[in-house]
């Protein structure tokens, strides 16, 4: 398992590569990436990230540790930014490996329905109408009753 | 003595990151009740629990969490990751 929660820019394509590098064991890759977006209609000049240093690593391991005990994975890495970042930059990336595909691609939706709502990041944009923080969707808390 | 974080628009309202406070609160919610009582600014983060989260030692909990033993509460809106 590898966790990560950093400033700069990361390369998801590198990250992958390193991710599978030398392992013979992993059948599947899912592979999933956040990128900022626009909206035309109220163009976007920045997204700030704030995050809880400390809990937000503690966080991700427990979600991350909580997937490998429901399913069957080689490996899972989760990488997300804080800081500024411009749209199209990437924010995060998760990557899960298996022998077998479905365990990889529920683990990665698993994993992105609980970062979504129980890693603590907040979002800040930046737009032509002003700045607001994103609010939390009520969808994506009940995303979570699936699991 | 307890460290108290607060974060995002929780953070700005207040007007600081963090604080040490010194208090008998026995739970979060007593907590609250004091800090509420202590100025505008706080009484205004703090008029809409149900906005809030509330993480004990870097945990995520409820209001009516114990704090005994506690070293950190943070306050926070619901989390945005991914």
């Amino acid at each position: 398992m590898r966790i990560v929660v950093q400033e700069h820019a990361f390369d998801p394509g590198a990250e992958v590569n390193a991710f599978a590098a030398g392992r013979s064991d992993m059948g599947a890759i899912v592979t999933f990436s956040g990128v900022v977006r626009d909206d035309p209609s109220n163009p976007l000049q920045e997204m700030m990230i704030e995050h809880y240093p400390g809990m937000t690593e503690k966080a991700l391991e427990q979600i991350a540790t909580e997937a490998q005990a429901r399913w069957s994975l080689s490996d899972v890495l989760v990488i997300h930014r804080f800081g500024r970042l411009r749209p199209g930059e990437q924010i995060m990336m998760v990557a899960t490996a298996a022998r077998h595909r479905k365990d990889a691609f529920e683990a990665a939706e698993y994993l992105m329905d609980y970062l979504k709502s129980r890693a603590p990041f907040w979002k800040k944009e930046q737009a032509a109408s002003g700045a607001g923080w994103v609010a939390a969707r009520d969808e994506d808390e009940d995303a979570l009753t699936r699991w | 003595m307890i460290d108290v974080l607060y974060f995002a628009w929780v953070r700005e309202r207040i007007g600081l990151p963090r604080e040490q406070v010194e208090t008998e609160a026995g739970t979060v919610a007593a907590l609250v009740d004091e800090l509420r009582g202590r100025e505008e600014r706080y009484a205004l983060a703090f008029s809409d629990l149900s906005a809030l989260r509330v993480a004990v030692d870097q945990d995520l909990t409820d209001f009516d969490a114990s704090l005994e033993g506690v070293r950190e509460v943070a306050f926070f809106p619901p989390m945005t990751g991914g």
